[in-house]
């Protein structure tokens, strides 16, 4: 299925609307203004050297708790033109409004297994106005899905036994985040490095997975380094993100292009951009802030 | 786990107990509050014991008055003149389901014992109040020559096997609580599985206070025989009552040559009440004794349950989980003596607390000389869920032994913020995702319980972690 074709049937015209945005980390601004718009049924790509911001975009959006929105807005926009404001709910509520991130690194919890947690997480996600202890979806129709879903990634049925995280290596880690996605079908989804540490050929999986799950549903904002990733999802837009903003916007080829050349173009076009990109790794260096 | 919560978990706002009820039954007899020889001889009367029993009672009283308090654990508030130590619900003892009282039938349906467990359980035994009042034995145990019975029973009618036994592994010299139940005990388990028999379904026993300021005092003896095999279950609960309530048994068990013996308690006691318990084993040649052990609620609990491997071969395990919430002290552990050569030892320790709970582990391990070849582990690992609670280790190794193997870990940490953020960015409540993290932290103990026991235990968590954050 090709990207373009997707692009162009959005579902009613549901946005990720996000202005102005200012997040600090322990009192320092990591993103200095972000602008982006997704579209439901569009692909994002961003990308920008290491420290620039995009893991924290990411989590600002999900709602971590030490990702402080010091300005701006996030909102959900419907398709009746409503608009929900993503800043006043707890990460829970965003995942049950429609909005997910496969971490970069996600977080191994011992002793609670994969099925279990995702049937919990399902539930949820699927019955956003569910109350603690009411019902789990049906056990035997969340299996059948789950296991279907694993065949579809090459995973052993095994693995929903394990316990989350723990243990994994680095490619059962971005698999198990693509699961996720596949199971509770997002709106939005935005997807950290989800092909870091992986061969080429688990890449190419991904790619076509994330491609399949996706469809003309979701509105995925990838953040990546490379572009093998973008191979089955052709960016609608591709943004460059420096010094905590997006300094451009472009397609495809843009992609392309910082892939193969890097940054320095860009870092020359844009020299406030750079300079704060360079304030910001100094601080760093003398005092460690997670970006 | 969020599953099948019962109507009963309407009554689990905050800390308010699950099994926060009370069954009225009359009590025919009712001692005195306080205990002095008097009352001890007014129990072995009621009983009608045999003459050593009686004197056995009376020489522990004196122990008892004795002994000092233990100076170490938590601090023990307890007046013992203000204990009723003795009582005798009105029903007599039913021998089979149909004669046990509609009374006490409403008290399991309240605890939601299902009806298909009780079927298949080859006997219920449930201490009601002091006295044991429903007991069913399976007819092919009983072929077997499987005795299981209440402790009061055993005394009367196998008294000769009893007697090698009864407080020859826990004397009542041992501690004071030991001295205290050794005077006034009643109830408790009596099992003997005789040389190769082994029971393949687990022996389950209920066991509740309800009655205010009353004092329980159970008696259990264990003997399994060369190469017999038993799998005892008992599950606590109480209701919970304004003032002070002392619950002080003793657990004694043998486990003889090649025998195998896995005793498992799930105690959820009200936050009243002071659980004192004595529990001990002695596993003989290539003999295996587990103990597994959840205690959940009362004011404080101090246990440690015990394995002397006292014969080349034999086995210890004690797997613990401890949880501590608000006003709650959980002094838990375990012991184990390593008394002979090639003989092996683990303790698994799990403790958790929160809302201002104090967990501590304490724990021995002790290798006599001689015991050479033995190995022994010990892991305990501690949660807190936040600032305001506390977790203490007090690990003791004492060898005396160079050719051996004894390791010890110990990890303390909190829930982290990290692994929160995880599991709510996948539509998980807070509480919702706590209460997982916590269920992850004990499953590998959990996962050793009997089904109905790990669903109870995941439950008993989730209602603990209700209205817990925030």
């Amino acid at each position: 299925m090709s990207a373009s074709g997707k692009q162009g049937e959005k579902q009613g015209g549901e946005q990720l609307v996000i202005k102005g945005l200012h997040v600090a980390v322990e009192g320092q601004e990591i993103l200095k203004g972000v602008d982006l718009t997704i579209g439901r049924g569009e692909v994002h790509a961003l990308m920008g050297p290491n420290g620039s911001g995009k893991s924290t975009l990411g989590y600002a959006i999900m709602g971590h708790p030490s990702y402080e929105v010091t300005a701006g807005s996030i909102e959900l926009v419907a398709a009746d033109g409503t608009r929900h404001n993503v800043l006043e709910m707890e990460p829970d509520e965003r995942a049950r409004a429609g909005v997910f991130l496969a971490f970069q690194r996600p977080m191994s919890i011992p002793g609670v297994r994969v099925a279990d947690f995702l049937r919990h997480s399902v539930t949820n996600v699927r019955n956003p106005d569910r109350k603690e202890g009411q019902e789990l979806i049906p056990m035997r129709e969340f299996r059948d899905e789950l296991k279907k879903k694993m065949a579809d990634l090459s995973m052993d049925t095994e693995f929903a036994r394990r316990y989350v995280n723990d243990g994994f290596s680095g490619g059962e880690m971005k698999r198990a985040e693509i699961l996720q996605l596949a199971m509770l079908r997002p709106k939005f989804a935005i997807l950290d490095e989800t092909d870091s540490g992986l061969d080429a050929d688990a890449v190419r999986l991904a790619s076509e997975s994330i491609a399949r799950i996706g469809g003309a549903e979701m509105g995925i904002l990838i953040i990546t380094h490379h572009e093998q990733l973008l191979e089955h999802n052709i960016p609608l837009q591709t943004h460059v993100m420096l010094g905590g903003r997006i300094v451009e916007s472009g397609g495809p080829e843009l992609a392309a292009e910082l892939h193969k050349k890097g940054y320095e173009r860009i870092r020359a076009a844009y020299p406030d951009a750079a300079a704060a990109e360079k304030a910001m790794e100094e601080s760093r260096t003398s005092e460690p802030v997670s970006a | 786990m969020a599953t099948g919560l019962d109507e009963s978990s309407t009554l689990a706002i905050g800390e308010i107990n699950k099994y926060d009820f009370r069954t009225d039954s009359p009590a025919i007899f009712k001692a005195r509050k306080g205990i002095d020889a008097e009352i001890v001889l007014q129990i072995s009367e009621m009983k009608r014991e045999p003459a050593w029993m009686r004197d056995f009672r009376l020489k522990s009283l004196e122990i008892f008055n004795s002994k000092p308090m233990p100076s170490w654990g938590g601090n023990i508030g307890v007046n013992f003149q203000d204990i009723f130590y003795y009582l005798k619900p009105a029903e007599q003892q039913g021998k089979t389901w149909e004669e046990v009282p509609d009374a006490i039938k409403k008290t399991f349906d309240r605890l939601g014992i299902p009806e298909a467990e009780r079927k298949f359980l080859s006997g219920v035994k449930a201490q009601f109040e002091s006295e044991v009042v429903y007991g069913s034995l399976q007819e092919d145990l009983s072929k077997k020559g499987v005795i299981f019975t209440d402790t009061d029973t055993a005394v009367r009618e196998h008294s000769d096997l009893l007697r090698d036994y009864f407080g020859k592994i826990i004397p009542p010299t041992d501690n004071k609580f030991a001295a205290l139940n050794s005077a006034v005990w009643s109830g408790g388990s009596f099992i003997y599985v005789p040389k190769g028999v082994k029971i393949e379904f687990p022996l389950q026993a209920y066991f509740r206070i309800n009655a205010e300021s009353m004092g329980q005092f159970e008696r259990t003896l264990i003997i399994v025989d060369e190469g017999a095999q038993v799998h005892y279950v008992e599950g606590c609960t109480a209701p919970m009552y304004s003032t002070e309530s002392l619950h002080s048994a003793v657990v004694e068990i043998i486990v003889k040559k090649h025998g195998r013996c896995r005793y498992t308690t799930i105690q959820n006691w009200a936050n009243n009440i002071y659980n004192l318990v004595t529990k001990r084993a002695m596993a003989y040649e290539g003999a295996t004794m587990e103990w597994i052990d959840g205690n959940l609620g009362s004011h404080l609990t101090m246990k440690y349950p015990a394995v002397y491997m006292m014969e080349p071969g034999a086995h210890g395990e004690i797997l613990s989980i401890a949880f501590a919430s608000a006003g709650q002290h959980q002094d838990a552990g375990a012991k184990l003596v390593h008394a002979a050569p090639r003989t092996s030892g683990r303790i698994v320790s799990k403790s958790i607390s929160k809302n201002g709970g104090r967990a501590s582990y304490r724990g021995l391990v002790r290798v006599e000389p001689g015991a050479k070849k033995s190995r022994s582990s010990v892991v305990c690992d501690a949660l807190i869920l936040d600032d305001k609670s506390r977790s203490d280790t007090y690990p003791y190794i004492e060898i005396e032994e160079q050719d051996v193997s004894v390791g010890h870990e110990a990890s303390v940490s909190k829930i982290g913020e990290e692994q929160l953020f995880y599991l709510m960015s996948r539509g998980l409540s807070e509480t919702e995702a706590s209460t997982m993290i916590v269920g992850g932290f004990i499953e590998p103990l959990v996962k050793e319980l009997p089904m109905e026991y790990a669903v109870e235990m995941n439950k008993l968590i989730q209602l603990q972690m209700e209205g817990s954050v925030g």
